[in-house]
């Protein structure tokens, strides 16, 4: 186990500090990171600081939130298929970001967009929670969020459907396929203090969630208070979630794949899973913000797009594999 | 010394009355069988009595606090949910968790009650295989190690022993009857009257939306009252090797 997060914590460091070297500028690896921390104000240290720091950071800070969110879902829920998105709150952000773009307060002050994404991310957690009422069962609080989802959805749709021109509804397409392209420090400290408390609330379920291996009346019968657990879950879910979705937009399929690889590894113990999956997202994500650098540099490759290529192929193939199993 | 107290307790759902007004206290030693026809609310009474679920009246275990609780009654429910191929050992060792502090791992006397429990649920050769990969009567017994584990005063078991072999349903009804001896208390809801009146020191019979009987075996389990309750016949001898309790046949 120790030697499992020994091996994940090198592996996000590595990816972290290639996502450094990674970029159009040609700079040389002991410049480059001599640049990031001493040296004058020049355009070297400028690229380093300013534009590939900050991408590296939310790389490393949106993929854990994103792998931790997927394993306390499916732990609440005892579903592997679960994933953070089942809450409504991705969709609520986005409609956020959406509005933003077309109603163009996004391009009046550079941190409209995301300030508005995480206020919809916010109207979408009093509604999940309001509809799912304090005291309901985990269904309950899929069909609220399906429900709210749906109704974002929808309302995206319809903004595109009646956005004034093509270039505004070209900018909600790309957005909402999700990208780390072009973020500034700003966005990091705008998304930062909403990820620590997320991560600390999820951070905290493990006990509750290994107690609800056994289902919800014998976790409760443990003691665990399961409807301050289902709190602490979607808020924290919303923290991390809407604060990601509000300066990257929608990036699928790492809170879903991430903790069904390392489920294996941590011997099925939702407990455990819950801190490798934060590094096995961030290496995910760090290693796909890598790949869209490398694979089309001029094209802008978005960040959503290559985790979906991969990763729905890599869940195909576990439904495959779970499937022989149960043979 | 009373373990449980329930006083009055009426429970309804969906504004049916399961049953009304059910008064009954456990004392130390007792090992109590819980026995009805389906639908006659063994379940619903021992999860009112915990707490789970909304009920009028009052249960003394319900009244104390959550942690306080899980220290009092370990609850084994119907339902054998393992939602992970965790191994047995892990599942068995969550019944510590109420034991312990926030940010306390298990100690030495912790690993020690567990690897009793696996001894006496016969599961040492098994401690390492996944929980979902065993058959349904060993994972039966696995969720007994767990609440054994749990190391309460009372021990709340809904049909421990349905899908257990012969074997392991009297094994497990001598467990539960030591644990009596030791002074700890049992509430298991059974459908085998046969195990109930060899092992139990005392049934609590409901039907008809209340509490029919409260007594030991051989006072509960009257000819009227299967008639009337379960509608069979049953044969039922005190002999040599103890009480022997065989239904017979419906009669109605």
């Amino acid at each position: 186990m120790s030697r499992l997060s020994l091996l994940l914590g090198l592996a996000t460091a590595g990816l972290f500090v290639a996502s450094l070297l990674t970029g159009p500028a040609d700079i040389g690896i002991r410049e480059s990171l001599s640049a990031l921390f001493v040296g004058p104000a020049d355009p070297l240290a400028l690229v380093m600081r300013e534009i590939r720091l900050p991408r590296a950071l939310l790389a490393l800070i949106i993929g854990a939130s994103l792998g931790l969110a997927g394993a306390a879902m499916q732990g609440y829920l005892r579903n592997p298929l679960a994933e953070p998105g089942l809450v409504g709150v991705s969709g609520t952000a986005a409609l956020g970001a959406v509005l933003a773009i077309h109603t163009g307060l996004s391009a009046t002050f550079a941190l409209g967009l995301p300030v508005a994404a995480l206020i919809g991310a916010l109207l979408g957690v009093l509604l999940v929670m309001a509809l799912a009422g304090p005291r309901g069962t985990s269904l309950t609080l899929i069909l609220a969020g399906i429900a709210v989802s749906a109704l974002a959805a929808a309302l995206m749709s319809l903004v595109l459907n009646l956005s004034p021109n093509p270039f505004a509804a070209n900018e909600i397409v790309f957005w909402m396929m999700g990208s780390l392209a072009d973020r500034s420090m700003l966005h990091v400290w705008l998304a930062l203090p909403f990820t620590v408390v997320g991560w600390f609330l999820l951070g905290t379920l493990g006990r509750g969630l290994d107690a609800l291996t056994l289902g919800e009346d014998a976790a409760r019968a443990m003691g665990i208070r399961l409807s301050r657990l289902r709190l602490q879950l979607v808020v924290g879910t919303a923290c991390v979630i809407g604060a990601g979705t509000a300066v990257a937009g929608a990036i699928g399929f790492v809170g879903l794949v991430v903790p069904h690889i390392l489920r294996p590894l941590v011997g099925a113990h939702p407990s455990r899973l819950l801190w490798a999956s934060a590094l096995g997202g961030a290496i995910m994500l760090l290693t796909a913000d890598i790949a869209v650098r490398i694979i089309l540099p001029a094209r802008d490759l978005k960040l959503g797009v290559l985790t979906a290529l991969v990763g729905a192929p890599l869940f195909l193939h576990l439904i495959l594999k779970l499937r022989k199993e149960r043979i | 010394m009373r373990l449980l107290s329930i006083d009055r307790l009426s429970v309804s759902l969906r504004g049916r009355d399961v049953f009304r007004d059910i008064s009954f206290s456990i004392g130390a030693g007792e090992l109590v069988g819980l026995i009805g026809p389906n639908g006659s609310g063994k379940t619903t009474l021992m999860r009112a009595a915990l707490g789970l679920i909304p009920f009028d009246g009052h249960s003394s275990l319900a009244a104390l606090p959550e942690n306080a609780r899980a220290r009092h009654a370990a609850w084994m429910p119907q339902a054998r949910e393992i939602a992970w191929p965790v191994t047995v050992e892990s599942v068995v060792r969550l019944g510590r968790l109420p034991h312990l502090t926030a940010m306390q791992s298990l100690g030495r006397q912790d690993h020690d009650r567990v690897d009793d429990a696996l001894a006496q649920m016969k599961l040492t050769g098994m401690r390492h295989r996944a929980a979902t990969r065993l058959s349904g009567g060993e994972q039966a017994r696995v969720l007994i190690a767990r609440a054994l584990v749990q190391d309460t005063p009372l021990l709340l078991a809904d049909e421990p022993v349905a899908g257990l072999d012969p074997a392991h349903q009297i094994a497990t009804m001598d467990i539960f009857a030591e644990q009596a001896a030791a002074g700890k208390s049992l509430l298991v809801s059974l459908h085998d009257l046969g195990l109930a009146a060899r092992h139990c020191t005392r049934l609590i019979l409901l039907g008809e939306g209340r509490l029919v009987a409260d007594g030991p075996p051989r006072d509960v389990l009257t000819p009227q009252r299967l008639a009337q309750i379960f509608g069979i016949s049953a044969w039922y001898q005190q002999t040599e090797q103890g009480p022997v309790y065989q239904p017979l046949e419906v009669i109605r």
